[in-house]
């Protein structure tokens, strides 16, 4: 026997243990939808879109549709383009963001205007279903002491401000709209920039009351603004874009299965997002039973 | 602990989840970690290339390697080939110079030995040099299953899912328990497996004496 | 492999250097923390192997408890460190410093104990005591593996220090997160070279210093023939 055979025997040996993990490992995780008639339902990485997600799965499911669930696979930019390749199927998505993921250059800032304008950006082969009444969208948040410190109301009053600001969000703020550069172009105001990267979880409201950040970037929805006594300044100029949750769905989402999500739309209003919000940080409840007893308080089940 | 009470059959499908993941980049990690090995204890022109070769790799941090891997082979993303493949990189070059020094260890006499009664090279390597081999070998496995195990959780930072999903989700939802549990629960999956792996080398070296022996081999990370 | 030439070109344009966010700043930041990471480790790791290389006692408990420590995901003890020390340097650098522990004790006691027995008996019979016997026999005999365990740590810290930017704006983790979520990967490839030439670099220089410490464990080798 040759040391060539023995080597062959061996890249053989290894290619059958990454095959083995590709069968094994694939089985919970694979990108599904292929046969067209499961669905396969996407969330972000975040727990609050993932309860939303869950609701879409449980609702579908209790109609009798077949689910296979891509939850938390990241930000936008990662699982956009799986939406576009028609991957994944229906996805929890807020109206303002992901207008601006299509149309950075949007002039819509109001509920409607932006609902329209993200029909129109859709691309072919997806489309927006119902938007729901429930918002939560990006704010800038300060603290209550630091607020009164400087009589600050809106965005715009952080113009008083004389000490130097930075701003604390997840780094992909620093790029976008809603960033340093929008706060600057919109409203005059100079921040610098620090990353944290648990998307205005408690690291960031932590940052905010040690003061290593003055401002941060806190979703309205997020029960931390409450319960930490926090401000969310107004946005006269209309830096933020409304932003309602709204279901993005495939082809492969029957007009049987659309109605299914409306139903479920429908029934979802802003202080029922941050009240499912609220049971996942304090009651500590896994997505699938917040989702599982919103649905049977709604009749939905 | 409410938040164990409520995801308990979560926690237990996301370790199944990580062992999936963890387990063929260990098993691919030996494998070629070992032919490596073998060329450069047999090729001294090319033991210095390998092992060079084997520390860049290890240089290179965990997280672009997830994005480079699957942009190199084509596949999705959230592939959990994507993981395993960069898993096993840093098994096999973590592994390669604890495995050359393993085929170095084996006495030149009874290879001679069993050549001289006939062994050809295949019989040579799988019943003389590998067998022999083992116990210097079995201390490198050891350090890789543990590293790996405790890598895995890196793959959450992508959305590939495992044990350290809960690391992610439990810093946005502001849950220490969820964290420390991940971490929990990930160490005792890393030394259950190590001390399989010492189980399985006294099972293959039935001839070493059961207590340890005098001199231990270095720890992998220091043999280059 | 276009990506990859953007993240060269990336890496030679000298615009990406400048400024508090250039690629200069973020180097140093890196390299500090590494040093500082592998430094503080030093300070309870390479006493505590001295002392079981030496007294050949507790080395099992000590690699039980090195095992354990390696078994912790980094990523998750950075998470558990945030949460209590809030944002900032403190938490990647403690993390850091537990990643780097297992190999510099692993480098200490295998370098102590691969004094040639015979050495340290031979000085043990001059009337040497025993702290006298680590410092002029055992360190300098096993200052080779002892570097070696130096160069292991530094590396692992190196690559590792990236997910410092997980929840401080420090050093080059700071490219990778940021491209990895926003896609940019060039970003995210430019920022994984410039961490893997810096690991090169410093692997290189650590190599030449062990190299200089197995010629010094040599000479004393020689030495303590002569001596006996």
């Amino acid at each position: 026997m040759s040391r060539s055979r023995l080597t062959a025997g061996l890249v053989a040996g290894t290619a059958a243990a990454l095959v083995l993990s590709a069968c094994g490992g694939s089985d919970p995780l694979s990108s599904g939808g292929g046969d067209g008639d499961t669905i396969v339902v996407g969330s972000q990485d975040y727990y609050s879109n993932e309860i939303v997600a869950e609701i879409y799965a449980q609702a579908l499911e209790a109609e009798g549709h077949d689910v296979d669930r891509q939850l938390r696979i990241g930000q936008r930019e990662a699982y956009v383009p799986e939406l576009e390749s028609g991957d994944i199927d229906l996805f929890p998505e807020y109206t303002g963001p992901l207008l601006q993921y299509w149309e950075p250059k949007t002039k819509a800032r109001l509920t409607d205007e932006v609902y329209t304008a993200l029909e129109d950006a859709t691309p072919d082969g997806l489309r927006v279903l119902d938007q729901a009444d429930a918002t939560d969208q990006d704010s800038y948040v300060v603290t209550r002491q630091f607020a009164e410190k400087w009589d600050l109301r809106t965005i715009a009053d952080l113009a008083k401000v004389t000490e130097p600001l930075t701003l604390g969000a997840n780094s992909e703020a620093e790029n976008r709209p809603n960033g340093p550069k929008g706060l600057q172009d919109a409203y005059g105001v100079k921040a610098d920039f620090a990353p944290i990267e648990d998307g205005g979880g408690p690291l960031t409201v932590k940052a905010l009351k040690d003061d290593d950040v003055q401002l941060a970037i806190i979703y309205t929805a997020d029960p931390s603004i409450k319960k930490n006594d926090l401000v969310s300044l107004e946005d006269p100029e209309g830096l933020f874009l409304a932003s309602h949750v709204v279901p993005v769905a495939s082809d492969d989402v029957d007009d049987d299965a659309a109605a299914v999500i409306d139903e479920v739309s429908a029934a979802m209003t802003t202080d029922a997002l941050v009240d499912l919000n609220q049971r996942s940080v304090d009651e500590k409840l896994p997505a699938e039973k917040i989702a599982a007893d919103w649905l049977a308080a709604q009749g939905l089940d | 602990m409410t938040w164990l009470q409520n995801n308990a059959a979560w926690v237990v499908e996301l370790a199944w989840r990580h062992l999936l993941l963890a387990l063929p980049a260990i098993a691919a990690s030996v494998v070629l970690a070992v032919a490596l090995g073998r060329v450069a204890h047999r090729r001294p022109r090319l033991r210095q290339p390998v092992l060079a070769l084997a520390s860049v790799v290890y240089a290179v941090p965990a997280l672009p390697l997830l994005i480079v891997v699957p942009l190199v082979l084509s596949i999705p993303l959230r592939s959990p080939l994507t993981l395993v493949v960069a898993l096993t990189l840093y098994g096999t070059a973590l592994l390669v110079g604890t495995a050359t020094d393993a085929f170095d260890s084996v006495d030149g006499q009874v290879r001679d030995a069993a050549t001289a009664t006939g062994h050809g090279r295949s019989a040579l390597f799988w019943r003389v040099d590998l067998p022999l081999s083992v116990p210097v070998l079995i201390s490198g496995v050891r350090v890789i299953t543990v590293s790996t195990v405790s890598l895995v959780t890196i793959g959450a930072l992508v959305g590939i899912s495992s044990l350290g999903t809960l690391l992610t989700d439990g810093f946005q939802r502001g849950i220490t328990s969820e964290v420390a549990i991940g971490v929990g629960v990930t160490m005792a999956l890393a030394l259950a497996l190590d001390a399989l792996v010492v189980v399985l080398g006294r099972v293959l070296t039935p001839w070493q004496p059961r207590r340890r022996s005098v001199r231990a081999p270095a720890p992998p990370e220091l043999v280059r | 492999m276009s990506t990859f030439l953007d993240a060269l070109a990336w890496i030679l344009d000298p615009s990406s250097w400048g400024g508090s966010q250039g690629i200069a700043v973020r180097v140093a930041q890196h390299l500090a923390i590494t040093v500082a990471a592998v430094l503080l480790a030093a300070v309870p790791a390479v006493p505590l192997g001295v002392l079981i290389g030496h007294t050949r006692r507790g080395r099992g408990v000590v690699v039980a408890l090195a095992g354990a420590v390696r078994a912790v995901p980094t990523l998750g003890l950075l998470t558990l460190l945030a949460l209590l020390l809030g944002v900032g340097v403190w938490a990647p650098l403690l993390a850091l410093v537990a990643l780097a522990v297992p190999s510099l004790l692993a480098g200490a006691y295998a370098g102590v104990e691969s004094a040639d027995p015979e050495a340290v008996d031979a000085a043990r019979a001059m009337g040497m005591s025993e702290r006298q016997i680590v410092r002029h026999v055992e360190l300098p005999l096993g200052a080779g593996v002892l570097v070696g365990g130096f160069r292991a740590a530094t590396l692992q810290v190196v690559a590792t220090a990236t997910l410092a930017a997980y929840t401080s704006d420090t050093g080059l983790g700071r490219y990778l997160f940021s491209g990895l979520k926003s896609r940019d990967y060039t970003l995210m490839l430019g920022g994984a070279i410039l961490v893997a030439l810096l690991a090169l670099v410093l692997d290189r220089l650590l190599a030449v210093a062990q190299g200089r410490a197995t010629g010094l464990a040599r000479r004393t080798a020689a030495d303590s023939r002569l001596g006996a």
